[in-house]
């Protein structure tokens, strides 16, 4: 018998971790965007100092690492594990920005969604009493996912409209078994699900049946009303996916489209050519640490469905005319434990 | 002077136009950047082969000549000029013998720039 587990893939904490910090660095298009006064910290060139973009992005995770302890006054050692992960080849961002950390760690790959199974699997660690403090961590760089995913920019190729724009950041959650909250009530865990869509400018349509695929599930699950949530914000559908996510929430009798947001689409404003909306590991992670963090410490929110969506598709999968499988991880976080009882 | 104002024009609107279709492919199709220049060296072969681009080019001067469909007429003009010269073998000679100067010089100052500037998203 699980007894934690209610229905097929939904996981109710019986003693909810709280997250009790969280901090956010982005590059400089995310500090002009509209939750500029929302990051930690706002770094204007891309290189921050180092000479590839790649050692860029691990300093943006490590700089988060050493925010996001100072910040819940915990030393390095009171971290029992640190869950991490990234864009590139092999996660090396993570590998590299924390490796002179020495915490226990989990490298994890969710595509954009990589911050929903980070915090997941954290809060099964410490509701399982495996750990106290889990560091929930990710990354993405506009300019090394491009030379990952696409081109390199020296090519200076040409963005098709339907293109989102990889956020230049990161965003950390330290996750402890004691605290104020917000708390982590339940998990609804993500199926890969794959429509046939295989092109990879236009993943907002590809994700957007995985994301409805898990808030169906969730609701099914708990037979939660449809609006128990203040807000049910996905990763980075942008304004083509979210609009199919509607539609396929509508026609399964979930009409939350006042509730649904996206923070592909917070995280910058239409006016900064980023055609579809923002997207990437540091996409959801810098918009919950930073801004739906803040609305729920000031009670603007009280309880949200935070579903990060994934695209799990790899260059070569692309160049070999495969279709893009994707994922989405639902985390129902609360301002009062009570929804558990 | 005046049919030198018109030789501009003519060169402004064959380039503008060759880019437009560019632009509707990446905007209307799935081919992706690299798909498309592929597809615009192979076009230029083609046209020049059929006879096509060599009129396009009377026409439009260095608005047909500079865009990439210029690179794949220079690839078959070559070819057919040391056809001429050399018999079969100068099918697989000419095109490289003809656009030598050019990738040369691309790399040239592909490493010049390198050197020089430091890439950047475009902000």
């Amino acid at each position: 018998m699980i007894e934690k587990k209610t229905g097929r893939q939904t996981f109710q904490m019986q003693h909810p971790p709280s997250i009790n910090a969280t901090a956010s660095i982005v590059g400089p298009k995310e500090g002009k965007g509209p939750l500029a006064g929302y990051f930690d910290q706002t770094v204007d060139d891309e290189f921050w100092g180092e000479k590839s973009w790649e050692k860029a992005e691990s300093k943006f995770m490590r700089e988060v690492l050493s925010k996001v302890i100072a910040k819940a006054s915990l030393p390095m050692d009171a971290l029992d594990f640190v869950i991490a992960g990234d864009l590139l080849n092999q996660c090396i961002a993570a590998n590299f920005g924390i490796r002179e950390s020495n915490v226990p760690f989990f490298g994890v790959y969710g595509a954009c969604s990589t911050i929903g199974e980070a915090m997941q699997i954290g809060a099964m660690l410490i509701d399982g009493g495996f750990a106290f403090n889990v560091a929930c961590l990710t990354s993405s760089h506009f300019c090394s996912a491009e030379k990952q995913f696409r081109f390199p920019l020296e090519l200076g190729s040409q963005r098709p409209p339907t293109a989102q724009w990889t956020v230049t950041g990161s965003g950390g959650i330290i996750l402890s078994a004691e605290g104020d909250g917000p708390y982590i009530t339940r998990i609804t865990t993500g199926k890969i699900v794959d429509m046939g869509i295989k092109d990879q400018n236009n993943m907002g349509a590809a994700m957007a049946p995985a994301a409805a695929d898990t808030i169906f599930a969730h609701f099914q699950d708990t037979g939660l009303p449809h609006d128990y949530y203040d807000m049910v914000v996905t990763g980075d559908l942008g304004m083509v996916g979210k609009h199919i996510l509607e539609d396929i929430l509508s026609s399964n009798g979930i009409h939350i489209g006042s509730l649904l947001n996206d923070c592909g689409l917070m995280i910058y404003d239409m006016k900064q050519d980023v055609h579809a909306g923002g997207s990437g590991c540091g996409c959801a992670a810098t918009v919950f640490a930073g801004y739906l963090h803040d609305r729920m410490k000031k009670g603007k929110l009280e309880r949200i469905l935070f579903v990060p969506t994934g695209a799990l598709l790899s260059p070569t999968s692309v160049q070999q005319g495969e279709t893009i499988p994707c994922i989405a991880h639902a985390v129902a976080i609360e301002n009062s434990k009570g929804g558990t009882q | 002077m005046r049919e030198t104002i018109i030789q501009y024009i003519n060169a402004f609107v064959a380039g503008g136009l060759i880019c437009a279709v560019g632009q509707v492919l990446i905007d209307k199709t799935k081919l992706t950047p690299a798909r498309i220049l592929v597809l615009f060296v192979s076009l230029g072969v083609v046209l020049t082969g059929l006879g096509v681009y060599e009129k396009i080019v009377e026409v439009g001067g260095a608005g047909a000549t500079i865009p990439l469909t210029g690179f794949g007429y220079n690839l078959a003009k070559g070819a057919f000029r040391d056809v001429d010269k050399y018999g079969l073998l100068g099918a697989f000679t000419g095109g490289i013998r003809a656009t030598a100067a050019g990738i040369a010089a691309a790399v040239f100052f592909s490493f010049l720039a390198a050197l020089a500037v430091k890439p950047r998203a475009k902000t």
